[in-house]
């Protein structure tokens, strides 16, 4: 797998980074040295290997479906946002 | 630990620690915030203790905190620009717990932001010291941690252990340092990084300490469904001779000559000490840090998806649509290691490449997980180095991701596998940096693990005696 700044734009629109254009370029160079470091996992035998995605042993966990207390009051949560307006957060222009 | 009584006031040690916080912070750099108010909590401890009530098993005990746990004292940070400002309406589990007790936190500490690194150096606030030289890295992410019980400002700290980030930082430092079975100690209020992995933890000057500590903080919480049931207080502690497994090719070059003698050394004690060493053949833990540094980017871009700019911390102010907001946002607030994580995250997990990095790394996971399971058929713990160096020259590393990543060869498998860990400290090199090995158990073992440390701290003080 070979990187390059069409890789780069497309992972950073992904992630939704503005990058600039010499973050870009140092970026090419990383992810280049990274991958080609994973890619090593090719060496390694898994036919026929299950995949294993979480190492808790229990299967589901269930709770009552009621509402209990929460931690955090609504007001306590709107007040950590930067602007607000008639008990809403704010923000730019969507449409 | 040093706990407040009729004869010891928790003013005393509050004051005693705050004291050393602030001097010490210049030189290294160990805290992000340091807590001034935590004076009236000691005094409200003291008060408690006057009136003869019980106030808990860490009555007056003065910690660290760090700065990925939740709590309403002080901003939480995670060392990242982008969660600026932002103090948290709730409290971490892991908090309520030690503060229920009695303990009382002097400060927040620092790291890689969002634990993304394995030196402090990724911190928005820069780099903690080494304890033992400033010109050398505190290790990480934990590292503020590391250094503020190494320093003997606090008597413990919390950490967190996504692939070494409480266990190297304590080798580095020359403290004690617990990464217990992932599901062992409740993640409810930790900033997330790699939710597969991650588990909070302790530093310590003492095994002992950590016994007490996952006494107070493990158990199941009905907030954190990935805990596990109660099992700590009730598991097994072997008492006798016990079978030490050691990786047959752990002595070759790409480990550090003094930390290879070290645990020769380590093997000679153990068995004067009448434990028995069986070699173990692990051929798929070479694979494990390539499967790590897929997976765990997989995770963290999809944790680290939430910070927006919008409901909290830090936000982008030269925007003029929501999407050029979120952009702004993220590219500004994130350093460039958070970044690098995510990309490879999203890589790893899109369309035409999840098969080739994502499902191979969930096999090779299951590898790596069976391969643990048959060593600990035939031992009772590992004993094994935490990283191939000891503690690096700041900015030697940071400007290399790959040679970075590969500190952590040694301390990402067990978290792969969900097992705990346990640094424990083992003299010090020619140039007077800690040394550091780990103790490695099947899961849930961390009882016997701790005690088992125990006894090698014993061990190994008969010998420098």
């Amino acid at each position: 797998m070979k990187v390059n700044q069409d890789t780069i734009k497309y992972l950073a629109s992904l992630s939704n980074f503005a990058l600039t254009d010499s973050e870009a370029d140092r970026l090419e160079s990383d992810l280049g040295e990274i991958i080609k470091y994973i890619s090593q996992l090719d060496e390694l035998d898994t036919d026929g290997v299950e995949p294993t995605y979480q190492v808790f042993e229990m299967e589901n966990v269930w709770r009552p479906d009621e509402i209990s207390e929460q931690d955090a009051a609504p007001d306590a949560l709107l007040s950590l946002t930067k602007t607000t307006q008639d008990h809403q957060i704010k923000v730019p222009q969507v449409l | 630990m040093k706990t407040a009584s009729k004869e010891i006031s928790a003013v005393s040690l509050v004051e005693e620690a705050l004291e050393k916080a602030h001097r010490y912070q210049k030189e290294y750099q160990p805290f992000t915030w340091i807590n001034d108010h935590a004076i009236e909590q000691a005094r409200e401890i003291d008060n408690r203790i006057a009136k003869g009530e019980n106030v808990g098993r860490l009555a007056g005990v003065p910690y660290a905190l760090k700065d990925n746990f939740l709590s309403s004292q002080g901003e939480t940070t995670a060392s990242a620009h982008i969660l600026e400002s932002f103090t948290s309406p709730v409290t971490a589990t892991a908090v309520a717990k030690l503060e229920s007790e009695g303990a009382i936190m002097i400060g927040r500490t620092n790291l890689d932001a969002f634990a993304h690194g394995s030196s402090t150096e990724n911190s928005y606030y820069g780099p903690t010291k080494n304890s033992k030289d400033t010109e050398c890295v505190a290790g990480g992410s934990s590292g503020g941690s590391a250094v503020a019980v190494a320093l003997d400002i606090v008597e413990f700290a919390t950490g967190t252990d996504t692939g070494g980030s409480i266990r190297q930082p304590a080798s580095f430092n020359g403290v004690f340092g617990l990464k217990p079975t992932y599901g062992a100690i409740s993640r409810y209020g930790v900033v997330a990084m790699a939710s597969s992995t991650d588990c909070v933890g302790f530093f310590t000057k003492t095994a002992a300490d950590l016994n007490l500590l996952m006494e107070v903080c493990s158990g199941q919480d009905a907030k954190d469904l990935t805990t596990l049931p109660d099992y700590y207080a009730t598991s097994p502690v072997k008492s006798g001779s016990k079978k030490i497994g050691i990786i047959k090719d752990f002595d070759n070059d790409a480990i550090d000559s003094e930390i290879r003698t070290a645990m020769k050394t380590e093997i000679i004690a153990l068995e004067k000490a009448g434990h028995e060493i069986v070699l173990l053949d692990m051929p798929a833990l070479k694979y494990a840090l390539a499967a790590y540094y897929i997976i765990v980017p997989a995770e963290v871009a999809s944790n680290l998806s939430r910070h927006d700019g919008i409901r909290y911390g830090f936000r982008s102010n030269s925007s003029s649509s929501l999407g050029e907001l979120y952009q702004n946002t993220r590219n500004e607030g994130f350093m460039p290691e958070n970044k690098r994580r995510i990309m490879i995250g999203n890589f790893v997990l899109s369309s035409g490449f999840y098969d080739a990095y994502y499902l191979k790394a969930a096999k090779a996971r299951t590898l790596i997980i069976e391969e643990y399971q048959k060593a600990f058929s035939m031992c009772d713990f590992i004993l094994a180095p935490v990283s191939p160096n000891p503690a690096f020259k700041l900015g030697e590393k940071v400007n290399d991701p790959v040679s970075m990543y590969l500190e952590d060869v040694m301390s990402v498998p067990l978290n792969l596998a969900g097992l705990p860990g346990l640094a424990i400290p083992v003299g010090k090199n020619a140039q007077g940096l800690d040394l550091g090995l780990q103790l490695v158990g099947p899961r849930r073992s961390d009882r016997a693990l701790i005690g088992f440390a125990e006894e090698l701290e014993t061990i190994n003080q008969q010998e420098k005696a």
